[in-house]
C-alpha cells in the first residue's frame, strides 16, 4: 500500500500530471535559458534540488508554521536553498553562472516550487514530500531539456556545444531568440496533449 | 553611455526592446492565467506597473545603502523578496483604508504579485546591469508598462480567439503561447532602435 502510494506520487508528475504541460506552471524563470542545452541542465538541476529540499523542509515544519504567514515562511525556505544553489554554481561552474545571470535567483519565484509546497508538503509527512518534490522537479526538467535540445540543434546546429549538423544546415536563428522558445513549448504541449486526447478517445 | 538621456533610453528599451515578458519570459504564470479577461488584465497590469516601479526604487536603496556596505551581497535574494512582500502588504493595507473602489479593483491582485517573477526579475536585472537610482526607477516603470502592454494585447486577442476554432490539443495554454511567440516576433522589430 505504502509502496504503491510512493510510486504514484513519483510517477504522476512525470506523466499526465506534469507541471509544465498539464498545469503550465513555472516556465518563466527557466524558459529563458533553454537556448543552450548545457545551461538548461545546470539550471534544471538547481530547480530539482530546490523543489525537493524545500518540499522536505516545509513538510518538517508544517505543524509549527502559523497558517497566516505560511507563504512568507515558504518563500524564505525556498530562497535559502536558492542561495545555496547560487553559491555552489558560482564556485564550481563560474562560466555557466555568469551566463545564467539573474535567472538563478528567479528560481525563488518559480511557481512549481511554491505550488508543491502549498499543495503537497503542507499536508503530507516529510519522506513522501521529498519524493513528490523530486518527481515534480524531474518532470519539469525533462520537458525543458527536450525543448533545449531542439532549440540548440535547430538554432545553432550543435548539441552540448558539439557541431552535429553538416555544412548543408542553415541555422534557424529564430530558434535561439525569444520567440523560438514560445513556439517550441507550444508545439511540445500540442503534441503531448494530442497524444493524451487520442488515448482517451480510444479508451472510451 | 552616461548622458542625461540614459534613464529615458532605459525606459524605452524596457517597454519595447527588452520587454520583460516577451524577451525575458518573466511573469508568464500570471500572464497565462489572467489574460482571459480584459478587465482583470487591466487591474493586474496597473498593479504590477505600480509595484515594479516602487520596489525597484526601494530595492536599489536597500542594496546600495544596506547590503553592499555590510558585505551581505549574497543575501540579496532573500532581502529583495522580503522587501517586495512587505511593500505589497503595506500597499494592500493602505488601499483598503483609503479607497473602497480601488481596493475592490486591485485588492485581489496584490497577493498574486509577490510571487510574480517579473518583479523580482526587474530587481535582479537592475543590480546586474549596475543602473543608477534614476535609471533603476525608469527601468522598473518601463518594464511594468511593457508587461501591461503585453497582457492587454493578449487579453484583446483572446477575446477574439474565443470564437475561433482552435485545434483541440492547442486549446488554452498552447495557442496562448503561440500568440505570445508572434507578439515576441513583432516586438523584435524594435531591436536596434536604441543601443544601450
Amino acid at each position: 500500500m505504502a509502496k504503491a502510494k510512493v510510486k504514484k506520487v513519483f510517477l504522476d508528475p512525470l506523466g499526465k500530471q506534469n507541471p509544465v504541460f498539464a498545469q503550465v506552471l513555472g516556465i518563466c524563470s527557466t524558459l529563458a535559458v533553454t537556448n543552450v542545452l548545457k545551461n538548461t541542465l545546470v539550471m534544471t538541476m538547481g530547480v530539482v534540488f530546490v523543489t525537493a529540499l524545500s518540499n522536505f523542509t516545509v513538510s518538517l515544519l508544517r505543524k509549527v508554521i502559523p497558517s497566516r504567514v505560511r507563504m512568507m515562511v515558504e518563500t524564505l525556505i525556498i530562497a535559502s536553498y536558492v542561495i545555496i544553489v547560487e553559491i555552489a554554481l558560482k564556485a564550481f561552474v563560474p562560466d555557466i553562472w555568469r551566463q545564467l545571470g539573474p535567472y538563478v535567483g528567479l528560481i525563488i519565484t518559480n511557481c512549481i516550487i511554491m505550488g508543491r509546497a502549498e499543495a503537497f508538503a503542507l499536508s503530507n509527512p516529510p519522506g513522501i514530500s521529498l519524493v513528490d518534490g523530486l518527481a515534480s522537479g524531474i518532470g519539469y526538467a525533462y520537458v525543458l531539456l527536450v525543448i533545449a535540445f531542439f532549440r540548440e540543434l535547430m538554432g545553432s546546429g550543435t548539441i552540448w556545444g558539439y557541431q552535429v549538423m553538416g555544412s548543408w544546415w542553415t541555422n534557424w536563428s529564430i530558434m535561439v531568440m525569444p520567440p523560438g522558445a514560445f513556439f517550441m513549448l507550444a508545439v511540445f504541449i500540442w503534441i503531448v496533449k494530442g497524444l493524451l486526447l487520442t488515448n482517451e478517445e480510444k479508451k472510451s | 553611455m552616461n548622458s542625461a538621456f540614459f534613464p529615458l533610453a532605459v525606459f524605452f528599451a524596457a517597454v519595447f526592446i527588452n520587454n520583460i515578458l516577451l524577451a525575458n519570459y518573466l511573469g508568464m504564470c500570471s500572464f497565462l492565467s489572467v489574460s482571459r479577461e480584459l478587465k482583470t488584465s487591466v487591474g493586474l497590469g496597473a498593479a504590477v506597473t505600480f509595484v515594479m516601479a516602487t520596489t525597484s526604487l526601494l530595492n536599489w536603496l536597500v542594496y546600495h545603502y544596506i547590503l553592499l556596505p555590510l558585505g551581505l551581497d549574497y543575501l540579496r535574494f532573500i532581502v529583495f523578496i522580503v522587501v517586495i512582500a512587505a511593500f505589497v502588504q503595506l500597499v494592500e493595507m493602505i488601499i483598503e483604508r483609503v479607497s473602497e473602489t480601488l481596493y475592490a479593483a486591485l485588492g485581489i491582485f496584490l497577493p498574486l504579485i509577490t510571487v510574480n517573477c517579473a518583479i523580482l526579475g526587474v530587481c535582479l536585472f537592475m543590480v546586474i546591469r549596475e543602473y543608477d537610482l534614476l535609471s533603476s526607477f525608469t527601468f522598473g516603470l518601463g518594464s511594468g508598462i511593457g508587461w501591461f502592454l503585453a497582457i492587454l494585447a493578449m487579453a484583446g486577442i483572446r477575446l477574439k480567439l474565443a470564437r475561433a476554432r482552435v485545434p483541440r490539443g492547442l486549446e488554452g495554454a498552447g495557442i496562448t503561447l503561440i500568440i505570445t511567440g508572434m507578439m515576441a516576433l513583432a516586438f523584435m522589430g524594435f531591436t536596434g532602435m536604441i543601443r544601450l
